[in-house]
């Protein structure tokens, strides 16, 4: 028994860590919500170069041939960072279930370019209203009736949809299937689109545990230097409180987290129940920490000059996205009780 | 990451298992009444004849020499069995790490063996009338008497578990009155069959005598009942109340087989098809329970993998406290809720379910928040000593 993590997968993280810190500051993040397009294509390259992109592709794809409990800690990156770019939906999702359920050929068309960062992909499981980043994607993989499709993103026809994240881009998204090449049908399909459907929540459910742990971190930053009645806020029981009940709530969904990847990439049983939990857990901890990290701001976090308000409102968005807690909360009932 | 157990772990699991599903007793009063408490001695007598009482301590002094991992499948089993809690845990999970730290050979030597067979309990003189969560208030004095070679005990310790019911008290005592708060207090341990000893138990919220005052009217106490040195008591201290506050009381394993059972509760007055809007209203609220233990056995796992390699848990131990405590509050109050109206039944109705248990441990589980520091004081600490916020 030993859940952690290993040196190596730390020592690949803090370098991702140190590329987000220089190549998405929070001005990159503020940059995303003005331009037009969103992206910034170097940023990605960069994480292509350092082979996160590929890192979930097998070595004859052109990737590192690693698993989501290697890749957790590079979203919980992402999710401090607020990286405006799709990796949970290109890394977490796509590649793998390319690289596994694609006919050899697609697989071998898309696997190296997605790798090395010249290609970008995104995902549309149905109950999924919206896709993310269609509008710089050369590839989507959707799902309809019951049926995995690779639409070429050219074939795409969007309609965008404002989300409250303005680095967010998100569309609807029409095409027609004689532009669409099949990925898989009937069963196969199917285990295809609960495994990426889990995959996708374990990955947003890590890049929310980075985000509440960025929050927090801003958040003890300013009630120590901001100063009322003559001493920091911070040294006020009340503020204290709303500051542990947050550390409270991250501490206990990242296990969780963990748990989850873990069972993904070892087959566990239960693995429905694992994404559940931690997917519930992680999108309410997020939610909790967004309130603490704004009530202790007071006004200045209620503007949209402070950084704060990228991570609250990507908190808010990713806590309802591949489920909300409700849904997973449901679903883990289900399995437990019926 | 490898979440597997060792085969060797395994084997320790089925063994532990195998016994304790012969053994355990089920159905014992509550330990915090005489009677009962005998009958929970006597349950830990039997533990200890076949060395499961303390699995995780040298041979040499009744234990198994059990690694963290096995400790944690021992609990774990032992919960699952349906064990009773522990009358013996302030002496096993809260005293003896402390022993074994600070103690002499002697003391060890002395203490660790009795306490493994419970032939000595031990209760716990932490608190008194003026010093709560304010520890380091404490006023109850210990005089030295270098011509007796000891120490000489007046004052009032009181919120004592099972006090009523135990042979020796450890605890704090102002040994130099002139020191500044912190110092000047020592780590005692104290026969309550000592001449000047009075106890007086006093009934629990959930009427059971499970609290008790004692009295010290200059109560003798000999220099080899010193734990740690002469005025090094708080820091002594300190080392058991993080044993009270993370791992050692509270193992994941009490909170996972408690959590089981509500599910188990859930799908049996669900069968029944009485009050169906009530049961279904809750369905959610019972998987968050029980995700809650499962977060804390995930947690522990955790914090257990960082411990065996040297990173001690610090103050995140208060994160811990503060979590299970909670969430045992909410497991029970869900199961409350499931009752409805029958809830308010106590042990010995005809008409309660599970014999008034779910309320009898809702009461009990209310004292998580207020005991071995409240959890206001515990979420001072977070914000101070985990996240850096100034004291003042």
């Amino acid at each position: 028994m030993r859940f952690a993590f290993t040196d190596d997968q730390l020592m690949f993280r803090d370098a991702v860590a140190d590329l987000l810190a220089n190549e998405c500051p929070p001005e990159k993040v503020r940059w995303s919500w003005s331009d037009d397009n969103g992206r910034d294509p170097q940023l990605w390259s960069a994480l292509a170069a350092m082979g996160v992109i590929g890192l979930t592709a097998p070595e004859a794809g052109g990737g590192l041939g690693m698993n989501e409990v290697d890749l957790l800690p590079i979203l919980t990156e992402a999710g401090r960072a607020a990286l405006p770019a799709p990796l949970l939906e290109t890394t977490a999702v796509v590649v793998p279930l390319l690289a596994e359920s694609a006919p050899d050929a697609l697989a071998a068309t898309w696997l190296p370019d997605l790798s090395d960062g010249s290609a970008i992909a995104t995902i549309s499981l149905e109950g999924q209203p919206f896709v993310v980043d269609a509008h710089i994607a050369d590839l989507l993989v959707a799902e309809r009736n019951g049926s995995l499709f690779a639409v070429p993103g050219a074939n795409l026809r969007l309609t965008p949809q404002a989300s409250v994240d303005g680095a967010r881009r998100l569309f609807t998204a029409e095409w027609d299937e004689a532009d669409a090449e099949l990925i898989a049908s009937g069963d196969a399909a199917a285990a295809a689109v609960a495994l990426a459907f889990n995959r996708g929540a374990v990955a947003a459910a890590a890049e929310l545990i980075g985000m509440a742990e960025r929050m927090i971190a801003m958040t003890v930053e300013y009630v120590v230097a901001r100063q009322q009645f003559g001493v920091p806020i911070g040294s006020f029981q009340a503020v204290k409180h709303h500051l542990a009940d947050a550390e409270l709530k991250v501490s206990f969904a990242r296990p969780m987290v963990w748990n989850a990847a873990y069972a993904l990439a070892n087959g566990e049983p239960g693995l429905d129940r694992s994404v559940s939990m931690a997917k519930c857990f992680a999108s309410d901890a997020a939610e909790v920490v967004a309130r603490k990290a704004l009530q202790c701001h007071g006004a200045i976090g209620y503007t949209t000059e402070h950084d704060l308000h990228f991570w609250l409102k990507r908190s808010w968005a990713l806590a309802a996205s591949w489920g909300d807690a409700g849904w997973h909360r449901r679903r883990v009932a289900a399995l437990l009780l019926d | 990451m490898d979440m597997r157990f060792t085969e060797a772990e395994e084997a320790f699991r089925a063994e532990a298992r195998a016994w304790l599903e012969a053994n355990v007793p089920h159905g014992l009063p509550s330990g915090d009444t005489h009677e009962g408490f005998a009958l929970h001695v006597e349950w830990e007598k039997k533990l200890f004849a076949d060395r499961w009482s303390v699995v995780s301590w040298p041979e040499e002094y009744g234990g198994r020499g059990a690694s963290l991992w096995e400790w944690l499948i021992f609990e774990e089993e032992y919960y699952r069995a349906g064990g009773p809690q522990r009358v013996t845990q302030n002496g096993i999970f809260l005293l003896a790490p402390t022993i074994f730290e600070f103690g002499t050979e002697e003391q060890k030597a002395r203490f660790l063996p009795r306490m493994a067979a419970a032939e000595d309990l031990w209760c716990q003189g932490w608190s008194e009338p003026d010093a709560g969560s304010d520890l380091a208030g404490i006023k109850s004095r210990a005089a030295r008497d270098d011509a007796a070679g000891g120490w000489v005990i007046n004052g009032q310790k009181t919120w004592t578990t099972r006090g009523a019911f135990c042979n020796w008290v450890f605890g704090l005592f102002r040994t130099d009155p002139e020191a500044a708060r912190h110092s000047g207090m020592t780590y005692l341990m104290v026969p309550l069959d000592a001449p000047g000893v009075t106890v007086r138990g006093v009934e629990r919220l959930d009427g059971d005598e499970g609290f008790a005052e004692v009295f010290f009217d200059d109560v003798f106490v000999s220099d080899e009942l010193v734990l740690g040195g002469v005025n090094n008591g708080w820091g002594v201290a300190m080392a058991t109340t993080s044993s009270e506050r993370g791992l050692t009381l509270r193992s994941p394993g009490r909170f996972c087989a408690a959590a089981d059972r509500l599910v188990e509760l859930h799908r049996r007055l669900a069968a029944t098809g009485e009050h169906p809007e009530r049961v279904a209203s809750l369905r959610e609220a019972v998987a968050q329970a029980w995700m809650e233990a499962e977060a804390y056995r995930l947690a522990t796992l955790a914090d257990v993998s960082g411990l065996v390699e040297g990173v001690s848990q610090g103050a995140r131990s208060s994160l811990t406290k503060i979590f299970w405590s909670e969430l045992d509050v909410n497991l029970n109050e869900t199961a409350l809720r499931l009752l409805g109206p029958t809830a308010e039944l106590i042990e010995g109705s005809a008409g309660a379910i599970d014999d008034g248990a779910w309320m009898k441990a809702f009461e009990f589980s209310l004292s998580g928040p207020i005991y071995a520091g409240t959890n206001e004081i515990q979420r001072n600490v977070v914000a101070e000593r985990v996240l850096g916020l100034p004291r003042k």
